[in-house]
């Protein structure tokens, strides 16, 4: 084990090449540790995207050696034993430039599969009640914590193989406000996320779910609306 | 097409399960028509099917006629697979899930070869 | 096609897929017990010929794989072959039929 690491790091758009870089080994180092480094003394000009460095914003994810992290949580020593790094763009996403991918349509896809709340009550009306231990609740609660960084989307090969797929992000989003029982855009929704282009589209790869930072699993989501879609069609309500 | 994911993010045995059901699907797909075509033989007569299965006596289709079968339970044990997690969405019993559907398709894949020897 | 249309054929896919899974666990096993007792012409004959169970066994298998295999392959012609619309639905429609004619003589050759 040298004291440098050797990575290869994504430079130009989709015809583009990996940059081989040396970078000095340290302890505790993360991946988001070696970019840095490489843009402030090596490669001025690398582009990548990152915000709070702490792992919660989701805005450093990245592609690193084959698989989709946030770079500021990865340590070098977890995923590189042998001081070999491959830092690319994310997946399944066009590439702005070196590290940085587009996500416009990854929040397109959000708000076609309806992911926004819809209110029924107003400021004058009585406070919802909703029991947090209520199995509604509990399945929502299990699947709020996305903060829309893209690394399932990233990982889910059914994105490359079907480019309408809404995406494991958008339908776990669409499933936490089925769920919800202040909602009023249930019947909207589950027409938006049914179908080849949405949860039935589905193959249970369960990419997003190994690789989703926060452990959440929208494979147990879209399952849950392939569920509703069902009883929906089946009540002639779809 | 966008840049996809290599080997290093399907690593995983989800995906392998999601693999092996694919593929399997895919060849029983092809089989199950010549399948069906070979035991329509028995309408022309028990002496028209005993012909056929004379012929398949040979150690090659013997071992085919296992590989389909192997792919059958594996199809089967994996369906079951994905029947559950779609249905009860146990998510603590994911991965058991993949090693209960592979130690199924294995066992059934010695016994039909214990039979066959 | 439409969110109610592929929400039925899910729906049409899991069904069969739980009904196939009785059918292909009896399948499994008898297939132990056939080969053990020697596949002849005769062995099998004996064992569906004149019989109403086996019948009403294999004809509920033939038409289950009809409706199951078509919709399984629709999304692997699509993923993985580029194939999507109304060429490929048409395409699965005469697949299922051509299982279905074969499926049946199949069974009737061997009750019959």
């Amino acid at each position: 084990m040298g004291a440098n690491l050797q990575v290869r790091v994504w430079r130009g758009g989709a015809d583009g090449a990996f940059q081989p870089f040396d970078v000095p080994r340290q302890a505790s180092q993360t991946v988001l540790d070696v970019v840095t480094h490489i843009q402030r003394a090596l490669e001025p000009a690398l582009a990548y995207r990152f915000a709070c460095r702490v792992g919660m914003c989701g805005s450093c994810a990245m592609t690193v050696n084959g698989v989709a992290r946030w770079t500021c949580r990865t340590h070098v020593d977890k995923v590189a034993p042998d001081g070999r790094l491959e830092i690319a763009p994310l997946r399944n996403l066009p590439v702005i430039r070196d590290l940085v991918a587009d996500m416009s349509e990854f929040f397109d896809k959000w708000a076609a599969a309806r992911g926004s709340f819809a209110p029924t009550r107003t400021r004058r009306d009585e406070f919802a009640r909703v029991a947090p231990d209520s199995a509604a609740r509990r399945q929502v609660d299990a699947a709020i914590e996305c903060i829309g960084c893209g690394v399932c989307y990233s990982s889910c090969d059914v994105v490359t193989w079907n480019p309408a797929y809404l995406g494991p992000a958008a339908l776990n989003r669409a499933w936490t406000l089925v769920q919800d029982v202040r909602d009023g855009a249930r019947a909207e929704r589950l027409a938006a996320v049914a179908g080849d282009a949405g949860c039935h589209a589905c193959h249970t790869h369960m990419s997003c779910t190994e690789r989703c930072p926060k452990q959440l699993s929208p494979t147990a989501g879209i399952a849950g609306l392939k569920r509703a879609a069902a009883k929906a069609a089946l009540r002639g309500e779809l | 097409m966008k840049p996809g994911n290599d080997l290093r993010a399907r690593n995983h045995p989800a995906y392998w399960a999601f693999l092996v059901h694919r593929i399997s699907g895919l060849a029983l797909a092809v089989f199950l028509p010549l399948h069906f075509w070979a035991l329509g033989h028995a309408l022309a007569g028990a002496g028209r099917l005993e012909a056929f299965l004379r012929w398949t006596d040979q150690p090659l289709v013997k071992f085919a006629e296992w590989g389909m079968v192997v792919l059958l339970a594996a199809h089967f044990a994996g369906g079951l697979r994905i029947l559950a997690l779609e249905f009860l969405a146990w998510r603590e019993w994911q991965k058991k899930l993949v090693a209960v559907a592979a130690a199924f398709s294995l066992a059934y894949a010695l016994a039909y070869a214990l039979a066959l020897l | 096609m439409s969110a109610r249309g592929d929400t039925r054929l899910w729906l049409a896919q899991r069904a069969s897929a739980a009904l196939l899974g009785i059918c292909v666990l009896v399948h499994l096993a008898t297939m132990i017990y056939a080969v053990r007792s020697g596949l002849s012409a005769t062995a099998i004959l004996g064992r569906t010929r004149g019989n109403l169970a086996w019948l009403a066994f294999y004809s509920t298998f033939v038409l289950a794989v009809t409706v199951h295999v078509p919709i399984g392959l629709r999304s692997v012609l699509a993923e993985w072959f580029g194939w999507r619309g109304r060429s490929r639905d048409a395409a699965l429609l005469g697949f299922a039929a051509l299982l279905a004619v074969l499926g049946m003589r199949a069974v009737l050759g061997v009750f019959g």
